[in-house]
């Protein structure tokens, strides 16, 4: 029942438009496995193809833009995109410039990583990417919060030693300390963050957000969601 | 690109770099050299242009032109480069959006300033929502090149205005004795004449062109310093060539390519400054003179 709701409304959303209209979508491309560069020099990841089936769905005609994280939410409320799809976190902060789907990822864990067991996660040197939750929580923990503008930077930070340990979400840093051969692991326990990952838009852009906000709730409803999550983030990764 | 490429987890060593080094990433890497490139040879004539604009206007006999050309370089001088990079090419793109807005939509009743948001309506968008990648890529890379030579062209600007007044008042002096009218006067015997004076801070001024040619990708043109750092972060299998953190090999490469053009730019300069210097009432000048006699 509530499959036929969607799709109905689906087709009465999407009924107007005669041609697709083209909807630019921004991501960072710098945060497998969620979205990253490949060696084709494309965007790919998770939210590539969700991104891509949300556009088919919806009828629309995706193009995809790579963005620095730092002036990710600046350039799409001037209008150089449309969307933001770069595991961006809900959070209320963020919700009173632009607007957010509904998650199209559950509320995932974040958890420190780092050389030895033995780090003071609550005294120490801790690297977060700038402008995340992540380094909200780092700067309210009492450690010592050193921010890099990249994921990777971050990872780079703590194997040199310039911090003690790094915080960020729990499925980007699986397959970093699962290939580091034993050098990195993860310490302490693991740290509820955000309200799960949406797609950014506009606020002025209600329609756009009903299209994005209906495709997502079928992949959802279908169980196609939960199969990608389990391919791109392994069995562990919580799915709806 | 080459055949053997088809599959990277069965080939090593210089087989493996070769196929590496030639991925479609590493290209865009290559081609961003080119955009750099282009970006200087067309960022430093243009800041040239402007930089002679402003100094005119600063020994203007009109008034308002003077403090125009004042204003334009003490002001532009003084503010810091990033704020002007990411102020300029933004103030100029929702200028001309909003120009378009008012022609192409006069129907149009929500206001454009909603909250946070800039609205104007789809067929005034520049490029446009529809057009390719590559029209985003060179509208954004035009937009570069006016912040680059508002900001270069005031440093010239005051280069320039001071090498006109370096020029000695009896070259002046003599021209004016002759009959000449005050437009000669400045084109035929001040300008040939300034260069020389203008050299020293103009170099200074292309070497910190070469070397702020990064600040590209604030604007969000993907330059060589965006490639380097993306493609030597480390990779996990994710990739089709895994690597560790390389980041220090990109930036040696980089350190190369910018010693070069430093290198390659001194010796031009040098020429540029020998010749400048002939018949000039300067040292070097004097020192030509002396060797060819």
């Amino acid at each position: 029942m509530n499959k036929l709701i969607l799709a109905a409304t689906i087709a009465a959303l999407t009924a107007g438009a005669a041609s697709a209209q083209t909807v630019r979508m921004g991501t960072e491309g710098a945060y497998p496995p969620y979205n990253f560069i490949n060696d084709d020099g494309e965007v790919d990841g998770f939210e590539r193809e969700l991104g891509d089936l949300l556009c088919e769905m919806a009828e629309l005609d995706c193009e995809w833009v790579t963005n620095d994280w730092d002036s990710i939410i600046p350039n799409l409320v001037s209008g150089n995109y449309d969307t933001i799809i770069a595991g961006m976190s809900i959070t209320d902060e963020r919700d009173e410039v632009i607007d957010f789907t509904q998650n199209y990822i559950p509320p995932a864990a974040s958890a420190y990583v780092a050389l030895a067991d033995d780090v003071d996660l609550m005294g120490g040197v801790i690297a977060a990417q700038t402008a995340t939750i992540q380094a909200g929580y780092v700067a309210e923990s009492g450690a010592t919060l050193v921010e890099y503008a990249t994921p990777d930077e971050t990872i780079a930070a703590v194997r040199n030693g310039e911090a003690d340990a790094v915080l960020a979400d729990k499925d980007f840093l699986v397959p970093i300390v699962a290939e580091s051969g034993g050098e990195l692991m993860f310490v302490g326990d693991d740290v509820p963050l955000g309200g799960g990952v949406g797609m950014g838009l506009r606020e002025s852009d209600a329609e756009l957000k009903a299209k994005f906000d209906a495709a997502i709730g079928e992949l959802k409803a279908n169980g196609t969601l939960n199969e990608m999550i389990t391919r791109w983030f392994g069995e562990e990764a919580a799915t709806y | 690109m080459f055949s053997y490429c088809a599959d990277p987890d069965s080939i090593e060593g210089l087989t493996w770099l070769s196929c590496y080094l030639t991925t479609g990433k590493h290209f865009a890497f290559y081609r961003s050299i080119l955009v750099v490139l282009a970006l200087l040879a067309m960022a430093a004539p243009l800041a040239m242009a402007f930089g002679f604009l402003g100094a005119m206007a600063r020994r203007a006999a009109f008034a308002p032109l003077r403090w125009f050309g004042a204003i334009y370089t003490n002001m532009v001088r003084g503010v810091p480069d990033i704020i002007f990079f990411l102020f300029v090419p933004i103030a100029l793109d929702q200028a001309l959006e909003w120009i378009r807005h008012q022609v192409k939509c006069p129907d149009w009743t929500e206001p454009v300033r909603q909250g946070n948001d800039f609205v104007v309506c789809a067929a005034a968008k520049l490029p446009l929502g529809s057009s390719p990648q590559w029209v985003h890529e060179t509208y954004g890379f035009f937009t570069a090149l006016v912040a680059f030579a508002i900001v270069f062209g005031a440093f010239a600007a005051n280069t320039l205005y001071g090498a006109m007044n370096a020029v000695p008042r009896a070259q002046l002096e003599t021209a004016e004795a002759f009959g000449m009218t005050e437009r000669k006067v400045f084109w035929r015997i001040l300008v040939p004449q300034m260069w020389i004076y203008a050299l020293p801070g103009l170099s200074n001024l292309w070497m910190i062109l070469i070397k702020a040619t990064p600040l590209l990708f604030l604007l969000g043109v993907e330059d060589i310093v965006y490639w380097a750092r993306e493609l030597g972060g480390s990779k996990t299998s994710q990739f089709d060539y895994p690597h560790p953190d390389w980041r220090i090999y990109y930036f040696l490469a980089l350190l190369v390519f910018y010693l070069l053009m430093t290198w390659g730019s001194e010796k031009v300069l040098g020429r540029i400054t020998r010749r400048l210097s002939h018949g000039q009432a300067t040292a070097g000048g004097e020192r030509l003179r002396k060797a060819a006699a």
